[in-house]
C-alpha cells in the first residue's frame, strides 16, 4: 500500500491509502470527536459526531468513515465543521437525559465530554423525551438503556470481535432499542468489554456500581492473575478498597480487552470473607493469634515432623498463579528444610517426560502473531474456556485463515473450525498419530526409526487435510491445549504435537495452566529442578505423589488442592490424614477449615507485588494496589520471615524486587532455554483419560470466590453448584468487620523478624 | 451460544409452510443465513392467528441457524410481523411524516374513538387491532392506513367510517 499525505488543521501527514480522516488523526493526537468509531471494529458511520470539512466537499464528512486521498485537507475545526459538529451534538442530547449526577458513568462519560466542547448551553427541545425500559441481561453488566444513542460499538463487538451476536437492535425510528433477545441474560466470556466500549452510561459494571466516581479512584497497573497470557489489568480502587478492574491497552498481549473473569474476580478479595488474622487449631477449635506465635508455632511442628518422620515426609503444593517471588521462595524454604517434595502443576497427571521438559512450556511464536496464521491446529484446547482472549486473536485469523481442532469431550467455538474433531479422551492420541502419518506419508524426508514406528498407521481424511494445511502455509502453527496436560498420557501427546510441528514446520506452542506456570517452573517450583532449570540431585515428590500418598505435613501456598488439583478427592483424604498443614491463604473460608493446622492470612492479588511469566516468556512485574486486609501480610514476606525463623540462609530479602532479581540472574546465566528434547518413545501409547474439565469459573479460587461471575450464565454452568450456594449464603450476611478494621495496621509484635511483616504492603 | 434443536420449529408448523421457508430460502447462497429471516416470519406468521410469540421466532432463529437476536431485530423492524395477539383486522395507520403534516393525528383520534382502543390494543370482541406505523411509501395519498392489506388513502374521518362499516364494525 502506498501513501499519499494529507493535510489536518494545517498539518501535512503522511497517510496510508486506504485509511480513515479519523485514523490519522488520532496517530497524530489531533482530537475529533466520535461515539461510534471504535479502532477495533468496524465503522458504522451512525453517529455524524465526527463530521469534519473536507476541501472539495460541499457539506462536512464522517471522519471515521471517509477514507484519504492525496492532498486532502481536512479541517476539523472551521465554521462549516463546528455547525455540523454541533447539530450533530444537538440531536444526540434531544433524547438523552441530562442527569449526569445521578448516571454512573458521569466523569467518565464520552458524551458528556463531548457535550461539554460541541454541546449548547441551553437546550432548545421542549417536547417529551423518550424513556427505554431497562434490560437486565445478567449479573455483570447494568443497563440504563434511556443513555443508550445508538452508536452500535456494543453490537459489533458481540458481531465482530467475539462471534456471538448477543446484542441487537430491536425497533425502528424513534422506537429503536438495543438489547437481547427478549432479556436474555448475556453469555459471552468476555461480555464485559462493553461496559468500556460504550460511550455512555447505557452500560456500566454492575458489581462497582455507584460505588466510586471516575475522579476519585487511583489506578494502579497489574497483571490478571488467571491465564498464561498475562493479560494487563488497571487496578482502580479508592481508600484503600479495590473498586474495579478495566483493561491495559497492551497491543501484543490483551489489545483493549479482557476477560470476564480477568475484570470480576476482584470481588472475591473485596465481597468474600478474608482471613484477616493468623489462626491455629486447638483441639479441634480455631483461634486467633499474633504472627509470631503462629509462624513460631509452624516452626516448631516443621522441626519436630523433621525429626520424627524425617524431611520427606514434608511437602508443598504452590497454586500455578502464585508469583515468581512466592513460587521461589516456597521451593527454597522446602529445599533448605532438605525437602524436594514441591510442585506447581496441580492438575498434570502425567510426570513422565519431566525430565524432557523444556525450560518452561510455553509458546514459541508471539500472542499476536496468532491473528496471522493462515492454518493453526488446536489439540485438546477450549480456549473460550481457559484463555478466552486467545480465543478472539484466533478468530481473528479466520477472516483469512483456516483453524482445526482435534479435541476430546465438548468444546464450543466462536469461530469456524474445520476439520472439527471430537473424540473420547481414549482416542485422542490415535488422532494425533494418524496426523503424523499423514505427514510421514507426505514429507519426503523422514528417520527411518520414525516411519518404522508409524508403519501401521492409517490417516483418515481429516488427518490429511490437518497435516497438509499445516506443511503448505507458511504461516501455520499449533497449540497444546492447557487440558490436554491433564490426560493421562500428556507427554506421549506432547511428544506427538512436537513432531507434527518438526514435521510440518510449523510453530509450536503449549498452552499452561494459572497465570504463571513459566514461572513456577523458572522458579524451581518442581521436584526434579532447582531453579533455572538446574537438575536437581534429588528428585522429590510430584503432585501426585504428594497427593496420592500422602505426607505428614503441607505447606499449601495460596491452593486448595481438594479443588484445585486433578486429585480432588485423594487430596482430601491425605489432607484430612496428615499431620500437619500449613494452609497461606487470603480467605477465611474454605474445606480447608477442616484439614488444615495453621492458617497464615496472605495478601490478594490486588494486595501484593510479584512478578508473573507469560506463555511466550514476557516477564510482567506488578505493585500493590491496595493495602492488605487486616494482618494479611504478602505471602513472600511471610514466607522470607518463616525461612528465617527456621535458620534458613539466603532469606534476607528486603522487596519482592530482589527476589525477582536473584531468579533473573540465574535465569540469564542458564543457556539452552527453552530447548525441549522430547525423546522418540520406543513404541507408540494408546489410551488415556482425562478428569472431567472444570467449568470456566471453577478453575482458581478468586473466581470460585466471585459471586458476580458465579451468578453469571457461564458460572451457572458450573457442576459444582455448592459453592454458589456457599456463596450466596456467606455474602448476604451482615458484615462482621467494620472497614476500619479490616485496614488496621497496628497491630505490634516484639520479635523483630514478625515486626518486619507488620510493614505496609510494600511498594 | 445454547443453540437448540433446529428441527423445533417443524414440529409447529405445516409441512407446506416448511416447504414454502424452504423455498424462500433456496433462493439465496447457503453461506447467507438472514436474508430468508423475513419470509420465514411471514410464513410462520400466517400459520399461527397472524401473530408471532417468543417461541416460534426462537424456533425460526435455530432453523434457519441465526442468532435470536437477529430475528427478533427483522420482527420489530417491520411493523407487519405482531408480536401480541391481534384482531381479525388489522388496521395499520401511518402517522410518519407526509401524513401526520396532512392530519393523520386526527385520523388515529377517530379510529381511536370509534374503536374504542389506544394504538396499539385490540377490541375486546377479537375483532379489530390498531397499529401505529412508519411511512408505507403512499406519501401521496397521505394520511393513509391500511387494513386488511388493503392501502385506504387520502383519509377522512367520513372516509374512515365508511372503512369501518366495510369491516363490519357496528359499534
Ligand atoms: S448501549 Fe452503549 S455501546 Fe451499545 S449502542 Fe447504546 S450507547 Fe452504544
Ligand atoms: S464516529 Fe464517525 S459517524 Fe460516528
Ligand atoms: S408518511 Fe405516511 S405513507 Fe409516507
Amino acid at each position: 500500500m502506498g501513501t499519499v499525505t494529507i493535510e489536518i488543521d494545517g498539518v501535512s501527514l503522511e497517510a496510508e491509502t486506504g485509511s480513515m480522516i479519523i485514523e490519522i488523526a488520532d496517530d497524530a493526537g489531533m482530537h475529533i470527536p466520535r461515539f461510534c468509531y471504535h479502532k477495533k471494529l468496524s465503522v458504522a458511520a451512525n453517529c455524524r459526531m465526527c463530521l469534519v470539512d473536507v476541501s472539495n466537499s460541499p457539506k462536512a464528512v464522517p471522519a471515521c468513515a471517509t477514507p484519504v486521498a492525496d492532498g486532502m485537507k481536512v479541517l476539523t475545526n472551521s465554521t462549516k465543521a463546528r455547525i455540523a459538529q454541533k447539530s450533530v451534538m444537538e440531536f444526540l442530547l434531544i433524547n438523552h437525559p441530562l442527569d449526569c449526577p445521578i448516571c454512573d458513568q458521569g466523569g467518565e462519560c464520552e458524551l458528556q465530554d463531548v457535550a461539554l466542547g460541541f454541546g449548547n448551553d441551553v437546550s432548545r427541545f421542549t417536547e417529551g423525551k423518550r424513556v427505554v425500559q431497562d434490560k437486565n441481561i445478567g449479573p455483570l453488566i447494568e443497563t440504563d438503556m434511556t443513555r443508550c444513542i445508538h452508536c452500535t460499538r456494543c453490537v459489533r463487538f458481540g458481531t465482530e470481535v467475539v462471534g456471538m451476536r448477543e446484542m441487537g437492535a430491536t425497533g425502528r425510528g424513534e422506537h429503536m432499542e438495543i438489547g437481547t433477545y427478549i432479556e436474555k441474560s448475556i453469555e459471552s466470556e468476555v461480555s464485559g468489554n462493553i461496559i468500556d466500549l460504550c460511550p455512555v452510561g447505557a452500560l456500566t459494571a454492575k458489581p462497582s456500581r455507584y460505588k466510586a466516581r471516575a475522579w476519585e479512584m487511583q489506578s494502579t497497573a497489574g497483571v490478571s492473575p488467571h491465564d498464561c497470557l498475562g493479560t494487563n489489568i488497571e487496578i482502580h480502587h479508592r481508600r484503600g478498597e479495590v473498586i474495579r478492574v478495566v483493561p491495559r491497552e497492551n497491543e501484543k498481549i490483551n489489545e483493549v480487552w479482557i476477560s470476564d473473569r480477568d475484570r470480576f474476580s476482584y470481588q472475591s478479595v473485596t465481597d468474600s470473607e478474608r482471613l484477616t488474622q493468623p489462626k491455629i487449631k486447638k483441639d479441634g477449635q480455631w483461634q486467633t493469634c499474633d504472627w509470631e506465635t503462629a509462624l513460631t508455632h509452624v516452626c516448631d511442628q516443621l522441626n519436630n515432623i523433621k525429626q520424627s518422620e524425617g524431611v520427606e515426609n514434608i511437602g508443598a503444593l504452590i497454586s500455578p498463579s502464585a508469583t515468581l517471588e512466592e513460587m521461589y521462595l516456597t521451593q527454597k524454604l522446602m529445599r533448605g528444610l532438605g525437602s524436594h517434595n514441591i510442585d506447581h502443576r496441580l492438575r498434570q497427571v502425567d510426570f513422565s517426560s519431566q525430565f524432557e521438559a523444556p525450560m518452561f512450556p510455553g509458546m514459541e511464536f508471539d500472542i499476536d502473531a496468532l491473528e496471522d496464521m493462515d492454518a493453526t491446529l488446536l489439540i485438546d484446547a477450549d480456549l473460550r474456556r481457559e484463555q478466552p482472549l486467545l480465543a478472539l486473536r484466533l478468530r481473528k485469523s479466520t477472516r483469512h485463515g483456516r483453524v482445526m481442532s482435534v479435541h476430546s469431550g465438548e468444546v464450543e467455538n466462536n469461530f469456524k473450525v474445520s476439520p472439527n474433531v471430537s473424540v473420547p479422551a481414549s482416542d485422542l492420541l490415535a488422532q494425533l498419530q494418524g496426523i503424523v502419518a499423514a505427514l510421514i506419508e507426505q514429507h519426503k524426508e523422514v528417520s527411518a526409526e520414525l516411519t518404522e514406528l508409524f508403519v501401521d498407521i492409517k490417516p483418515t481424511p481429516d488427518q490429511q487435510t490437518i497435516a497438509s494445511e499445516l506443511r503448505i502455509n507458511d504461516n501455520a502453527c499449533l497449540l497444546v491445549g492447557q487440558s490436554a496436560l491433564e490426560h493421562s498420557k500428556s507427554s506421549h501427546i506432547r511428544w506427538l504435537a512436537k513432531t507434527i510441528s518438526d514435521l510440518s514446520g510449523c510453530a509450536f506452542g503449549e498452552l499452561t495452566a494459572g497465570a504463571n506456570t513459566a514461572g513456577g517452573y523458572i522458579a524451581g517450583a518442581l521436584p526434579h529442578r532447582l531453579s533455572a532449570a538446574e537438575e536437581s540431585n534429588i528428585c522429590g515428590w510430584n503432585t501426585q505423589q504428594m497427593l496420592q500418598k500422602g505426607l505428614s505435613a503441607y505447606l499449601l501456598m495460596n491452593t486448595e488442592p481438594e479443588l484445585d488439583s486433578s486429585y480432588r478427592d485423594a487430596a482430601r483424604v491425605s489432607l484430612l490424614k496428615s499431620k500437619f498443614v500449613v494452609m497461606m491463604t487470603p480467605f477465611a473460608k474454605g474445606e480447608f477449615l477442616d484439614y488444615a493446622d495453621v492458617l497464615l492470612p496472605i495478601a490478594g492479588f490486588t494486595e501484593t507485588s510479584g512478578t508473573f511469566i507469560n506463555v511466550c516468556g514476557e516477564w510482567q512485574s506488578f505493585t500493590a494496589a491496595v493495602k492488605a486486609k487486616g494482618e494479611a501480610r504478602p505471602a513472600w514476606k511471610v514466607l522470607r520471615v518463616l525461612g528465617n525463623l527456621l535458620e534458613l540462609d539466603g532469606f534476607d530479602y528486603v522487596s519482592s524486587q530482589e527476589i525477582n532479581a536473584a531468579v533473573k540472574e540465574r535465569f540469564e546465566s542458564t543457556t539452552d532455554a527453552r530447548v525441549g528434547h522430547f525423546q522418540r518413545p520406543d513404541s507408540l501409547e494408546s489410551g488415556g483419560e482425562k478428569p472431567r474439565p472444570l467449568s470456566m469459573y471453577d478453575m482458581d479460587s478468586l473466581t470460585r470466590r466471585s459471586l458476580c461471575l458465579q451468578m453469571s450464565v457461564q458460572g451457572q454452568d458450573n457442576w459444582r453448584r455448592d459453592q454458589i450456594e456457599h456463596l450466596v449464603a456467606s455474602q448476604s450476611l451482615p458484615e462482621t468487620e467494620s472497614p476500619d478494621s479490616l485496614i488496621n495496621l497496628s497491630a505490634s509484635s516484639a520479635e523483630s523478624e514478625t515486626a518486619s511483616l507488620q510493614e505496609s504492603s510494600d511498594a | 451460544m445454547s443453540s437448540e434443536d433446529p428441527k423445533r420449529l417443524t414440529t409447529m408448523i405445516s409441512a407446506k409452510a416448511i416447504e414454502e421457508i424452504e423455498h424462500w430460502r433456496s433462493k439465496y447462497p447457503a453461506d447467507r443465513k438472514r436474508p430468508p429471516i423475513i419470509a420465514a416470519l411471514k410464513v410462520v406468521q400466517a400459520e399461527n392467528e397472524n401473530w408471532l410469540s417468543e417461541e416460534h421466532m426462537k424456533a425460526v432463529a435455530d432453523y434457519l441457524d441465526v442468532p435470536h437476536i437477529a430475528v427478533f431485530e427483522v420482527a420489530t423492524f417491520y411493523t407487519m410481523f405482531h408480536l401480541k395477539p391481534v384482531g381479525k383486522n388489522v388496521i395499520s395507520v401511518c402517522t410518519n411524516l407526509s401524513c401526520m403534516m396532512c392530519g393523520s393525528d386526527k385520523i388515529v383520534e377517530h379510529l381511536q374513538s370509534r374503536l374504542g382502543i389506544k394504538l396499539g390494543e385490540t377490541t375486546s370482541d377479537g375483532q379489530f387491532s390498531l397499529k401505529e406505523v412508519e411511512c408505507m411509501a403512499a406519501c401521496g395519498g397521505a394520511p393513509m392506513l391500511e387494513a386488511s392489506e388493503i392501502y385506504h388513502e387520502n383519509l377522512t374521518p367520513e372516509k374512515v367510517d365508511s372503512i369501518l362499516n366495510d369491516l363490519g364494525w357496528e359499534a
